[in-house]
C-alpha cells in the first residue's frame, strides 16, 4: 500500500511539471467552458449542467484524458525508468495502481476547476447539492474508466501517439459509436450495446439518478482495465 | 552470496546466456568482462529480478530471485548502463522517492541520502533538478540510487562510460571503497579498469562463461603461453636458426636494426626458453642486450579468449 502512495505521489508530481499536462489542462478548461456558455449560459437556457455534462463533457474527456495519461507506462519504456522502477522492491499491480490514482489525483484538479460553472450558476438561482454531487460522481466513475483504459493502451506500448491513438478509437467506440448503434438495433444486439455504452451508463447520473448498476459498471471495467495492465506489464517483462 | 546455476536466458531463437553457473562469494569486487552482445546484460537483468530466466536458477543471499523476488530486489543496489532517471525530478526527490519505495522510514531516509550523496559528490548539486545534469553527474545520481540503502550486492553495469578522466578516476576509488562493505559485480569494457579495482574476473563470449579467476591468474595463465622477446648482435639466419632449434620452441621471428638482431620466440605452454637464449648467445659470443618476457594484459587475454570462442561457436 505505502508504494502505491509512493508511485502515485510521484505521478502526481510528474503531471504538475509537465507543460503538456498544463497545455491539456488549458485545452479542457477552454472547450468546457466554451461548451457552458453556447449551451447553459445564454438567454432563455435551463440554468442547469446537463446539456454540457451529458455530452461534451464525455466529448471533451474522450480526448484529454487519453492525451494526459499517454505518458503513464510509455515514458517509462522509451526512457528506460522501468528497468531501475522494477528492480526496485515494487510489484507490477503497485506501480500500475499507483500511476492510476496518481492519474487520478490530477483530474480531481481538473473537476475542482469545473466547480466554477455551478457558482456562476448559483447567483442566478438555488443549486441542488445532491444533483451536483450525483454529476461529480458520474464524472470521477467516468473519468475513471477513461484513466485505465489510457494507462492500458500506454502499458502496451513505448510510442506515446500510439497509445493515444489506440485509446481515443476505443473510449470513442464504447462511448458514443455503442451509444448511437444501440439506438439503431432492436433485440438483443441493443440490450448488449447499452450495456457496454459509457454514455448510457453516465447519462443517469446527468439525470441525478443514484443507481448502483451503473456503478457497479464503472468499477469493475475500471477494475478490468487495470488488471489488464497489471498483466500486460508482467507479460512486457518476461519477453 | 550470489549463485548462478545453469542459467540459460533465451529472447526467441537467439540464445543470450547458454546454461552458465558461477558463484560469488560474500565481499569484495567481481568483474563482469565480455565483448558486445556477449550476455552480460542478460545474466545482470536476471540477477536484478528485471527479467526471469529461461531456465536454472540464481540466489542471492541464500533468496531466490524468482521466488522471492521482492525481497531479493530490497537487498541489491543496481546501477543499469545507461543510467534512467526522472528528469523532471530535483536529486534528493529522486532519491527521497527511491528511499520509499525500499521502505526506508524518514530518518533512515535523511541520513541515507545524506551519506550517499556524500559519497557520489552530490552535495552541491542535491537540489537541482535532474534534467539540469550532465552524464556524469546522472551517473552519480544512479550510484547515490545503488548504494543509498547499504546493500549486500551491488550491480554496476559501466558504471564509467561517458565519464570524464577526472569523474573515472573518483568513481573507480569509490568502487574500490564501496568492495570494502557490499558485494559488487562491475560489468566493464573498459579492461584496465578491471585489473585495477577487481579482485575475481569472469569474462563471457556468446552467452558462456570462457575463463574465470583474478586478474593476475588470467595474465599469468595467458603469459605462461606467452612470447620471449630478445636483442642480440649477430648474423641473423645463425641467431634464428639456432634459437628454433632450442626445446620448446615453436616459432622464432627475427629483424635487423643497426647491427642488432630482435627475436620474437614463441614458446610451447609452461616453456621458459631465456636462461637457454642468454647460454646460448654465451657460447656463440653474440653481445646480448635484452631479454624479456613479453608482458601480458588482461586485454590480451580477453582478446584471445573471446577469438576463440567466436570461432568455436562459427
Amino acid at each position: 500500500m505505502q508504494n502505491i502512495v509512493t508511485m502515485a505521489r510521484r505521478e502526481l508530481g510528474a503531471f504538475f511539471l509537465s507543460p503538456i499536462a498544463y497545455a491539456v489542462n488549458a485545452i479542457f478548461l477552454f472547450t468546457i467552458g466554451l461548451a457552458f456558455a453556447l449551451g447553459t449560459f445564454k438567454s432563455g437556457a435551463e440554468a442547469s449542467l446537463r446539456d454540457m455534462l451529458d455530452f461534451w463533457m464525455l466529448l471533451i474527456l474522450v480526448f484529454v484524458l487519453p492525451m494526459l495519461c499517454m505518458r503513464l507506462m510509455s515514458e517509462e519504456f522509451r526512457s528506460g525508468t522501468i528497468e531501475t522502477l522494477m528492480t526496485a522492491p515494487v510489484t507490477e499491480a503497485e506501480v500500475i495502481f499507483g500511476k492510476f490514482f496518481g492519474a487520478l489525483g490530477f483530474y480531481f484538479v481538473l473537476l475542482a476547476t469545473v466547480l466554477l460553472f455551478p457558482i456562476i450558476l448559483a447567483s442566478f438561482g438555488p443549486i441542488d447539492l445532491k444533483l451536483l454531487l450525483c454529476h461529480y460522481i458520474g464524472m470521477v466513475l467516468v473519468g475513471s474508466l477513461y484513466i485505465a483504459v489510457s494507462l492500458f493502451f500506454s502499458t502496451l506500448t513505448k510510442h506515446q501517439v500510439v497509445a493515444v491513438l489506440f485509446s481515443f478509437s476505443l473510449l470513442a467506440l464504447m462511448t458514443f459509436a455503442s451509444h448511437a448503434l444501440a439506438t439503431q438495433l432492436e433485440g438483443w444486439p441493443r440490450v448488449v450495446l447499452q450495456q457496454i455504452s459509457i454514455r448510457t451508463h453516465y447519462h443517469d447520473f446527468v439525470r441525478g439518478m443514484l443507481d448502483m448498476n451503473h456503478c457497479v459498471f464503472f468499477i469493475t471495467t475500471t477494475g478490468f482495465f487495470l488488471f489488464l495492465s497489471v498483466k500486460l506489464l508482467e507479460v512486457r517483462r518476461w519477453q | 552470496m550470489i549463485r548462478v546455476s545453469q542459467l540459460t536466458k533465451r529472447y526467441g531463437a537467439v540464445l543470450a546466456v547458454d546454461n552458465i553457473s558461477f558463484d560469488i562469494e560474500k565481499g569484495g569486487i567481481v568483474g563482469f568482462l565480455g565483448p558486445n552482445g556477449a550476455g552480460k546484460t542478460s545474466t545482470i537483468r536476471i540477477l536484478t529480478c528485471y527479467h526471469p530466466a529461461t531456465s536454472g536458477s540464481v540466489h542471492i543471499a541464500g533468496l531466490d530471485v524468482f521466488k522471492d523476488s521482492v525481497e531479493v530486489r530490497r537487498r541489491i543496489g543496481y546501477l543499469p548502463e545507461s543510467t534512467p532517471l526522472y528528469p523532471e525530478m530535483r536529486v534528493r526527490e529522486y532519491l527521497q522517492f527511491r528511499g520509499k519505495l525500499r521502505g526506508l522510514t524518514h530518518d533512515e531516509r535523511v541520513s541515507a541520502i545524506k551519506r550517499a550523496s556524500d559519497r557520489c559528490w552530490l552535495g552541491e548539486f542535491i537540489n537541482r533538478p535532474i534534467g539540469q545534469l550532465s552524464k556524469g553527474m546522472k551517473q552519480r545520481v544512479g550510484l547515490a540510487d545503488a548504494i543509498m540503502h547499504s546493500p549486500e550486492v551491488l550491480i554496476l553495469d559501466e558504471p564509467t562510460v561517458g565519464l570524464d578522466p577526472t569523474q573515472i578516476r573518483e568513481t573507480r576509488n569509490l568502487i574500490e571503497e564501496l568492495g570494502r562493505e557490499h558485494t559488487v559485480l562491475l560489468s566493464s569494457h573498459i579492461l584496465h579498469e578491471v585489473e585495477q579495482v577487481c579482485t575475481r574476473t569472469i569474462i563471457i563470449a556468446n552467452g558462456k562463461i570462457v575463463a574465470s579467476g583474478s586478474p593476475k591468474e588470467l595474465r599469468e595463465k595467458f603469459s605462461a603461453q606467452g612470447k620471449i622477446v630478445a636483442e642480440l648482435r649477430g648474423p641473423i639466419d645463425d641467431v634464428g636458426k639456432s634459437i628454433r632449434a632450442l626445446k620448446g620452441v615453436t616459432g622464432v621471428e627475427s629483424s635487423s636494426d643497426q647491427g642488432w638482431v630482435k627475436v620474437t620466440v614463441e614458446m610451447q605452454p609452461e616453456s621458459d626458453v631465456r636462461e637457454d637464449i642468454f647460454k646460448l648467445a654465451s657460447a656463440k659470443g653474440w653481445s646480448l642486450r635484452e631479454i624479456r618476457r613479453d608482458g601480458a594484459t588482461l586485454e590480451d587475454f580477453f582478446i584471445k579468449v573471446t577469438a576463440q570462442q567466436r570461432l568455436k561457436s562459427a
